[in-house]
This record gives C-alpha cells, structure tokens and sequence, in this order.
C-alpha cells in the first residue's frame, strides 16, 4: 500500500473504485478548483460547473452521425460512457466573450487600463485524448508564438486536468487516423480509464504531473494490477478499432493546397450554410474579432474580444468589398486552415479527429470526406502556356 | 535620304529585329518630321492616312466632350507608336494627339504601307504581329485606368 | 515554411491589445479624403520602413496604417489615412492638438539593408506612396550604397498625388530617377498619363542585380511584378506589400490570413517568391 506521503510520482498508475469519483471531486473543490465536467443540457452532453458526481450522465452514451445527435440510455453505468458532445474546453481557456480593457476620456486625450481576468482556477473532468491535443495546439497559437495572450495563459497554467481514455469511440470520431487518440499520453494531472466488469466499477487512475500525484494521494488508492493495467489498455485498444470515420492524411496538404480550384469546393460550397456551427464546436479554432463600443455619454470607452468564424461574410472586409465573397472561398478557407496551412503556421495539423464539425454541421458536410476527395483526384498542374506542341 | 530613314526604322525599338528587306520597304514609305511642343499631330476624326513612331519626345492622347474639360487618356514616349487606325477601315483618328514637348517623329505614309502588304504578305505579317501587340498592352492599360484602381469606391 | 527574413518583433506579454493615447501635432490634407497626421510619441518610437501602427479612434475602433515617416527619427510618427469607413474616417477628421490611441509597430519591414550593393526600385501606386516613403527616406540617408535608384509613382490624377513636395525634392536630386504617371489628366499636365506596369520595360536598372520593393493596390501589384519579371527581375528581389483586414495585428486574431501567412505577423511587407502560389488565387 502506498500512504498518502509516499510520494506519488508522474507515471505512477493506481485504482481508485467508482465512489471515490466524488472524492476526488471533493478534493479538487477544497483546494479552490470550479470543477467542469461533462452534464446533460437540453439533450445533449455539455461542459459544466458541478460538485456531484451525480450530475455527470451517467449511463448514458450518444448516437453521432454527420448532421445527427442523439442521447440514448446504456445497459450499464458507465459514468463516461459517451463520445464527446458540442462543448470543447476552449470556452473557458479562451471565452466566448472577454473584455479587454476600459479607457475614459480625460481633457483631450484619454486613460486606458487593462482588465484582468478573474482568478478562478478551473479543474476540468473528462478531457479525451482529442481534447488534450486540441488544449496543446492552442497552447501554440496562444503562449507560444511571438506574441503571448496573457489571459489565456493565467488560465491555462491555473487549470487541473483529469483526462479521461475513451471507452467508447464516436459515430464521427478519427482521432486514430489523426494520431491524437483514443489513448491520452501526455498533457494532463491525472488520468482515468473506466474499467466496468460484471460487478466491479472501478478505475485505472494515472497520475501525470506533481499536482495531481499530490490529489491523487490524498483519495483512498492503491497500485495497479499488471491485470488491470492490461484491461485498460484493451479499453483503448477497443475503442481505438471502431473509430466512426478515418482520414489518410498521407499529401492531404500538398493537395488542399494545390488545388484551390478544384470542383469539390464548389459542390460542397453548394450545401454549406455557412452557418458557423463548424467553428463554434471545433476545439482548435481560435478566430476572435474585437468590438470597440462606447457608452452615451462618449466618456466611457471598452473593448471587448468575443469569438468570430472565418465563415462571416465580413471576416476578411477590407476597402469596401470582402476577399471571400462566396460561401466557395469560405468553406476552402477554414478546412484548407485546418489541415494544411495549419501546418506552416503552427507546425501540425489543426485538426484533432474529435468528429464535432461533422456532427454539428446541420447539412452533414464530412471533412474527411472532403478532403479525401481533393486528395484523391488532384486536377493536374496546368501549363504555363508555351507546352511546346508543334 | 533612304539610307538614313533605312537606319532610322531599323534602330527604332517598334520595328526591333525587322530585317533590312523589310526595313527597306517601309522607309520607301517614310519621312522625318518635328512637332514644336503644344502643336497636334493629328486631329479626332481625320483620316488616319500616315501613322507615327515617336523618335524622341512625348505626345498626348487627348479626348474632349462638351462640358468637360479636356482629357490627357495615354502619354506616348520613345518607343511607342501612334497607333493602328491606319490598318483597317474606316481609317480614322480616334483622338486628338498633341506634342508635349518638341518631338521628332516617324511617320509613314499608311496607303503607300497598306499597298506594299497586299503585295508582300510577309511584310504584312511582321507589321501585323507588331501593331497587335502594341494594341493589346494598350487595351491592357486603358482597362487598368477605366478601373479607378486608386479610387475610393470598392473595385 | 518561414516568412521572416527582417528581425523577428519583441515577445510583448499581455498588453499587446492596449492602445496608448499619443497627441497629435499636426494634419495636412493632402488630396481630397486623404490627411497624414504627425504624433508626438511620449517616448523614442523606433520603425523599420513598411511597418505599421493600429490606430485607435476613441470608441469607435481602430484601424491598420503603415507608418509613413523618416524611420530615422524616433521623436515623430508620421501617417497617411484615407477615410474608406468610419474609423479612418473620424481619425481624418481629428485636429492638431486631440489625441489617437496607438499600438505597434507591428509586421516585417522593407529589405532596405539587404538591398545595398545593387540597385533599387521602389514602385508605388495611390496611396501605396506612404508605406514606400519609410524606405525611400531610409535608402537616401545612405544614398552611397546603392547603385541606381528608380521610384515609380502612379495615381489617379494629379490631384490625387501624395506628397508632391517630396517627390519634386526627390527628382530634383541628380542620383534619384522619379517617374510618375497618373490614369488621366486635364490638358495642362505635362507627365506621363497611363499605367505604371507600362513604366518597367523602360526603368534604367541592371535586372541581374536590383530589387523591387512594390506597394499599391493588389491589381496594380500583380501586374506591376509581372512586368518586373518580364525585364528580367528575379522574384526572390521582388517585395510587396499586402494588406488584409486586420483586428489584433498581433496574429491571435486570425482575419488577416493570406494563404498560410498573417499578414500582421509574417508580412505586410513579403517577399514575392514566398507568396506567389497565394497571389494569383481568387478570394484568397
């Protein structure tokens, strides 16, 4: 047995029964944590703040086709049982909504002074393997590159993460061919994998960082069975073969950005609404816009940041008229972003197979399909001209 | 006097790598002239029955319409030729060109030129590639300004 | 894939979205709806040529403009504006005396050092005048390492032309060739009257060793570099540079994507080479 003051180290792999869940979302709000995690909101499966484990939907899992969502009952009571749903985590490491700063008018000029965020350290329960790598690529656009959103940062170096490995692999879901799942590797403080025998509830708790070996301590716990490690594993291996979707990303970038006039786009662009949904449940996308407002008195100035989607007609407005006029070019532009340009950018694909934009897209458009397409039947390189033919 | 109008057409950069045949042909069409500055070179409407290569110099192309004042649409400089009207019916300037500054021109009588084509289609060929070519970067560049790139309004 | 060739921009933490109040010192109306401001920065404000400022109107938002001084002094912040929508509007509008909000400078600057050695071309087109102007300022103050220097200049009409004064200086020097040419003219103008493109074919320059720094309207640039390249310039000495719709300019925000560069980060000044693929694709 290992006591509380042993020293639990990062690796360490332990089990914990189902009921110390509560515990352990018991220990994380002692220690000043809000604690996310997963909940039924109007039908489907969301992020938010609870204290119960009760809250959780337990026993239930979801039907994801492209264009459907739908919540069924289980057999059992699997606590994580289901796929992931519309919500990402980047709602609170990067809000919808976030205000920047106020200024005020003084004589002829003005005085401007930055808003800080609130400083409430968030625990997040049930973060897939997807999820883990979508945190990462944000990590990259957000705290590493030139220029540091600052606010993002507090938040993300506040955050407790209890990851989850998928049981149960989704209708739309690719993680695997995207090699960011169904197995979580690195990213987070702890770790469960559900292991649901006849009989027994208990899980597999990895411990990934010195916070969460000092959480993990304090819950009754003990070292895991080399038979439970296996059974775990077999979780992952099952769910890591029966992935609802796959993509070969084998050229896919060389292709998408090749061929910017292929007809693929214009057959897809003749189905897309446009509508955004792609954007707003994608856990990667990070396009904001800034709305500078004023109060009637015109002493008073803010601005605030709220999230935007490169489907907007004005997104890319300059000089009276938009670059990307047509839903065509629209389209093109976030998946030609997300899986190629992305790369060149941010050095990785921005996509992490989490399935979400197919699901949630009201007409069904499937990216892997899309691309696979484009992939597939390249339009050969055009001659410049002089093809020398006699 | 040929000789020299010989030279003169070879060495102008419209008729670059003409041949002396054919440079021959062409100045037995041609004269020297000088144009003080302010002075037309040919007027809206005339028959286009000589065309020009400006040899050193500037000459505007101008139009005018009631109520407006007038309008400088091309410059021409070194190089450049005044125009291709000469080569098919009806023949007519479609614009008043004016010198800018003193200008020696080129010109070249168009039905002594138009005679020799119809006899020697070769001669007609070179001259046509040249007129052709000449013309479309000019319809190039009138789109460009008709389209008020620097303009205000949305392109 | 890397666009930076200049110096990379400082790391900024946290405050790289506040705007800081600058007094402004003196406006001039240069040609209907066009007036460049001069602030009086409360601290040495170093540029590099074709860099930019946001520049923010009180409550009602900011707006993308190159700077447009001599990057030699750090005591004066020079810009153009054009009023094209309300903010660049209210900012044309502001008086000596009232106050803008500015960040930056942001984004790559003109290869002013790297072009030493050879000659330089500097086309311009509208208002592309004033992000050149930087580096026009830049390589007369060390006229001696360049071989020739051509400036093309193309607007509307003569009455739209910026900075005469400046240009007029610039023919008048004997080491500086200045052509400009303008879409029409009323009978008096004595310039050139057609497209800059047309201007290249002439421009005295050795192609085997000049760079062409470009900026003005995308239509004007595209056929402005492929003239270049029909005189022999290679495109890894063209620079251009581009705009987009801009609104945190610090590359966070993603609306000024360009295929795969941000403009705010990885341009606006680009050498051509890197973006060619993006440049001839419609709604990019």
């Amino acid at each position: 047995m290992i006591d509380a003051n042993s020293g639990l180290v990062p690796g360490a792999k332990l089990v914990i029964h189902r009921e110390t869940l509560q515990q352990l979302l018991d220990a994380l709000v002692s220690r000043g944590y809000r604690v996310i995690a997963p909940a039924m909101r109007s039908g489907a499966i969301a992020y938010d703040t609870v204290t119960r484990l009760e809250e959780l939907p337990i026993g239930w899992t979801d039907r994801q086709e492209a264009g459907t969502y739908h919540l069924e009952r289980r057999d059992d009571d699997a606590v994580f049982g289901y796929a992931v749903g519309p919500h990402s985590w980047k709602q609170f490491l990067h809000p919808s909504v976030e205000k920047l700063w106020h200024a005020r008018r003084e004589g002829n000029g003005f005085a401007v002074s930055a808003c800080e965020p609130a400083l409430e350290p968030l625990a997040f329960i049930g973060v897939r393997a997807c999820e883990l790598h979508a945190i990462a690529i944000q990590d990259r656009v957000f705290v590493e590159g030139p220029y540091l959103d600052r606010h993002y940062q507090l938040r993300r170096e506040q955050a407790f993460i209890v990851a989850v490995n998928c049981s149960k692999a989704g209708g739309t879901c690719f993680c695997a061919s995207m090699e960011t799942g169904p197995e979580v590797r690195a990213g987070f403080d702890l770790a469960l994998t559900e292991l649901l025998d006849d009989g027994s509830h208990s899980f597999l708790l990895e411990v990934g960082s010195t916070i969460g070996a000092d959480v993990a301590a304090s819950l009754p716990q003990r070292a895991a069975t080399v038979v439970e490690i296996e059974a775990a594993a077999r979780v992952v291996a099952r769910t890591r073969n029966a992935m609802g979707r796959a993509l070969d990303t084998a050229g896919l970038k060389e292709a998408l950005q090749n061929n910017p006039e292929h007809p693929r786009w214009d057959e897809v662009a003749a189905r897309c609404l446009a509508c955004a949904n792609c954007t707003m449940v994608c856990p990667t996308c990070f396009c904001s816009t800034i709305d500078d407002t004023t109060d009637l008195t015109g002493i008073m100035a803010e601005r605030v940041r709220r999230w935007d989607s490169c489907f907007t007609l004005d997104f890319s407005y300059i000089h009276g008229g938009n670059v990307r006029q047509s839903t065509r070019a629209r389209y093109r532009q976030w998946m030609t972003h997300k899986l190629a340009n992305w790369f060149d950018q941010f050095g990785s694909s921005g996509c992490v197979g989490c399935g979400r934009c197919i699901t949630w897209c009201p007409v069904g458009i499937d990216i892997t399909e899309v691309a696979s397409r484009i992939r597939d039947t390249p339009i050969a390189a055009r001659s410049n001209g002089d093809d020398g033919r006699s | 006097m040929t000789a020299g109008l010989e030279r003169i057409v070879l060495e102008h950069p419209f008729f670059a790598d003409l041949g002396t045949a054919f440079a021959e042909a062409i100045s037995g069409c041609a004269r020297n002239l000088r144009v003080a500055a302010g002075e037309y070179v040919v007027r809206e409407g005339e028959p286009s029955d000589e065309f020009y290569l400006v040899r050193h110099g500037a000459v505007a192309l101008e139009l005018h319409a009631p109520g407006r004042q007038l309008i400088i649409v091309a410059t021409l400089r070194e190089g450049e030729v005044l125009d291709g009207s000469w080569l098919v019916p009806p023949y007519r300037w479609a614009f008043d060109a004016r010198a800018l500054e003193l200008t020696r021109l080129l010109g070249v009588n168009a039905k002594c030129l138009r005679d020799k084509c119809e006899a020697d289609h070769d001669l007609g060929y070179e001259l046509m590639k040249r007129f052709v070519g000449a013309i479309g970067e000019r319809l190039h560049a009138a789109r460009l300004q008709a389209l008020d790139i620097y303009g205000n309004s949305p392109a | 894939m890397t666009f930076a060739y200049s110096t990379p921009p400082t790391v900024r933490t946290g405050d790289c979205l506040l705007p800081q109040p600058f007094p402004i010192t003196r406006t001039r109306r240069e040609a209907p709806g066009v007036v460049t401001i001069e602030l009086a920065p409360p601290a040495a404000f170093a540029f590099a040529a074709g860099q930019f400022n946001m520049l923010y109107a009180f409550g009602l938002g900011e707006v993308a403009i190159s700077l447009s001084g001599d990057p030699g002094n750090v005591t004066r912040i020079v810009h153009t504006v054009r009023a094209v929508g309300p903010v660049s509007a209210a900012l044309t509008r502001l008086r000596s005396g009232m106050t803008i909000g500015v960040r930056g400078p942001y984004g790559s600057a003109w290869p002013v050092t790297e072009s030493e050695g050879g000659d330089i071309v500097i086309v311009a087109g509208g208002l592309g005048l004033a992000p050149l102007r930087p580096a026009i300022y830049a390589v007369l103050a060390r006229r001696e390492r360049y071989g020739r220097v051509v400036v093309l200049y193309g607007a509307r009409s003569p009455a739209d032309m910026l900075h005469r004064r400046e240009l007029e200086m610039w023919r008048r020097r004997l080491d500086v060739d200045v052509t400009v040419t303008v879409d029409h003219a009323a009978a008096d103008w004595r310039g050139n009257v057609g497209v800059v493109p047309a201007l290249i074919p002439r421009i005295p320059v050795d192609p085997e060793h000049a760079v062409a720094l470009v900026c003005g309207p995308e239509i004007m640039m595209r056929f402005t570099i492929d003239a270049l390249r029909q005189r022999g310039l290679r495109t890894d000495r063209i620079y251009l540079s581009m705009e987009r719709n801009m609104k945190c300019a610090v590359g966070l925000c993603g609306h000024c994507q360009f295929g795969p560069a941000f403009v705010c980060r990885d341009g606006p000044v680009f050498r051509f080479d890197r973006v060619a693929p993006s440049f001839n694709i419609r709604e990019i």
